[in-house]
């Protein structure tokens, strides 16, 4: 089944300018007929090309806040990014408190859950010394879908956790239908997440072979509806039950700092991430116990769902957790109950970048991928729509693309039917092997 | 039989860069869909092949080929030659020198691992001439 990604294009606005398509981390975009269409099996819903864009024509949906109404109860799970995105909020409960008054009947931290998370690792570094190192953070789903596709040999490293607006909504949906005694398909619960992936992994988890979410919104689109709310509440609600460490996962460096003593890398923002794994499949890092892995910048606060900067987010967010507590939450589940924080699946290979499973066919294709690109120009102008000539012939070969998308073996057929020996006037000047001479004035 | 051909450039005197020509390889590898553990043995041999050029040889060429049950990685330089393999062979033993020990290389280990991880490896080396180490791993079939 193809994935229901959360990216998408508004071929309205698209204008096949090619920004996007040399973003991309895994190559997944290409422009056809004057506009950018995505390979669904290739996009790990980064949001790269949502950033880049300069018309606005790639966007990532949130869920509607309409779906609300199909439920007697909904529970709002806010991701803690959300709470760096308000100028001069001074009080957490501000926020948690008008969201009980935009259709939400009750609030359920997601920073609550990465607290017990964190509790539940330090329980596992104490018990057991880690049988794989280093242990790859699991909380990032844009990060799980680049292993799965780039670095097979690494989902061994990734921590068996689920994530933590997962392990919410679960422990949510729990307490509500334990306090409404409503039946479990009249509660619904949401997350409000700051990035397209999550978006993607509410509806089809990494980890979990059921979905625990009924939906997420993305920050962005909550956040306008709570700015009058919270300017006019009769009175605020002790809401907060998250400390510092919870909080703290909002931002990269967070889930490592609440790992305490071990030695952690945290990473952000998805090239310096790849680059860090093909480090770490070559072995070149044996002293890092844990690494936390974010795909944007600065961690979760600079998903392209949020609203705010994600340096300014972060600084915020750090004024807010000072004088709250370190942290406020155990993970006390006992027995088989522990295993609530576990996936019950395991992460599958996604092989999309091979080119043929046969490996004599696989060898064939990339003789002629090699003998194709070794006529090309090499200049990665992307006027075939490719990302890099190297792409454009994988594209040939595997039946994606024709060799006269090229504009450059194009013009050689042309100039080999004119018999002409010089076709420089055809070409922009970048392009030109002679440079013509500056006119003197 | 098919045979791809990789060649790679490897260049002198920066320990930094080592090791591009075996992410590119490892790429290239990934495509074909070979085994996971094949493509790793075949990176580690590679990426100490690259370390030894540079700090032995000021640089050289990798060379790889790829056929249905075997990968073979060439690496060529024109530097000093080994004068003892038998030596240079011993875990431990390096004629490295200060600037490369002080990164946290030349811990004698480069050629042995590349021994260990790979099914056959030979060396030609000439002294005042160069070296080429020649491995080769197996494909499972």
């Amino acid at each position: 089944m193809a994935m229901r990604h959360s990216v998408v294009l508004d071929s309205r606005r698209c204008r096949g300018c090619t920004s996007c398509i040399k973003c991309c981390p895994t190559e997944a975009i290409r422009v056809r007929g004057c506009k950018a269409t995505i390979l669904p099996d290739r996009c790990i819903d980064c949001g790269e090309c949502i950033r880049i864009c300069p018309h606005k024509a790639i966007k990532s949906v949130g869920d509607s806040l309409d779906v609300l109404g199909g439920y007697d109860y909904c529970v709002a799970l806010p991701e803690p990014a959300l709470y760096g995105q308000f100028h001069h909020l001074d009080n957490i409960d501000i926020v948690l408190n008008a969201l009980l008054k935009i259709g939400f009947h009750k609030v359920y931290e997601v920073a609550k859950a990465a607290e017990m998370l964190s509790d539940f690792e330090r329980q596992c570094i104490s018990a057991d010394p880690a049988s794989v190192s280093p242990l790859i953070s699991a909380s990032c789903p844009t990060v799980l879908r680049l292993i799965r596709m780039r670095f097979p040999k690494l989902m061994g490293h990734v921590a068996c956790t689920i994530l933590p607006m997962e392990l919410a909504a679960i422990l949510a949906r729990r307490e509500a239908e334990r306090e409404t005694g409503l039946p479990p398909e009249k509660i619904g619960v949401f997350a409000i997440v700051p990035c397209s992936s999550k978006v993607t992994a509410a509806r089809e988890s990494e980890g979990l072979r059921h979905p625990v979410l009924n939906g997420a919104f993305a920050i962005r689109d909550i956040y306008l509806r709570l700015l009058s709310p919270m300017k006019h509440l009769d009175s605020v609600e002790p809401i907060l039950s998250s400390g510092i460490i919870g909080m703290g996962w909002a931002s990269c460096g967070g889930e490592s700092a609440a790992r305490l003593r071990e030695r952690c890398v945290a990473v952000d923002g998805i090239n310096n991430v790849i680059r860090m794994l093909e480090e770490i499949e070559d072995g070149r890092l044996p002293e890092a116990d844990f690494l936390e892995l974010s795909a944007c910048t600065q961690g979760c606060v600079g998903g392209c769902f949020t609203v705010e900067n994600p340096y300014a987010a972060k600084m915020r967010l750090k004024s807010l957790m000072k004088g709250q507590p370190v942290s406020r939450n155990r993970f006390l589940f006992e027995g088989t109950d522990r295993d609530i924080v576990r996936r019950d699946k395991e992460l599958q290979y996604l092989p999309t970048f091979v080119l043929d499973q046969d490996l004599g066919a696989a060898l064939s294709k990339q003789l002629r991928i090699q003998e194709l690109e070794s006529h090309l120009p090499g200049l990665h102008c992307g006027s075939c729509g490719a990302p890099s000539c190297h792409a454009f012939a994988e594209d040939v070969i595997l039946g994606r693309a024709s060799e006269d998308d090229c504009i450059f073996k194009v013009r050689e057929r042309m100039r080999s039917m004119a018999g002409k020996e010089e076709a420089d006037d055809y070409l922009p000047p970048p392009f030109r092997r002679r440079q013509a001479e500056p006119t003197k004035r | 039989m098919e045979t791809i051909r990789l060649v790679y450039p490897v260049e002198g005197g920066d320990l930094i860069e080592a090791g591009e020509a075996s992410s590119k390889m490892k790429l290239t590898l990934k495509k074909l869909g070979l085994p996971q553990d094949v493509i790793r043995r075949a990176s580690i041999c590679m990426y100490e092949g690259e370390i030894n050029m540079v700090i032995h040889a000021d640089g050289g060429q990798a060379e790889v080929e790829v056929e249905m049950d075997q990968i073979v990685i060439r690496m060529i330089d024109s530097g000093p030659g080994i004068p003892d393999v038998e030596q240079a062979m011993q875990e431990g033993y390096s004629t490295a020198g200060s600037t490369a020990r002080e990164l946290g290389f030349g811990a004698g280990m480069g050629l042995p691992n590349m021994k260990r991880y790979s099914d056959e490896m030979t060396i030609d080396t000439e002294v005042g001439k160069g070296t080429t180490v020649t491995v080769k791993i197996k494909i499972p079939q």
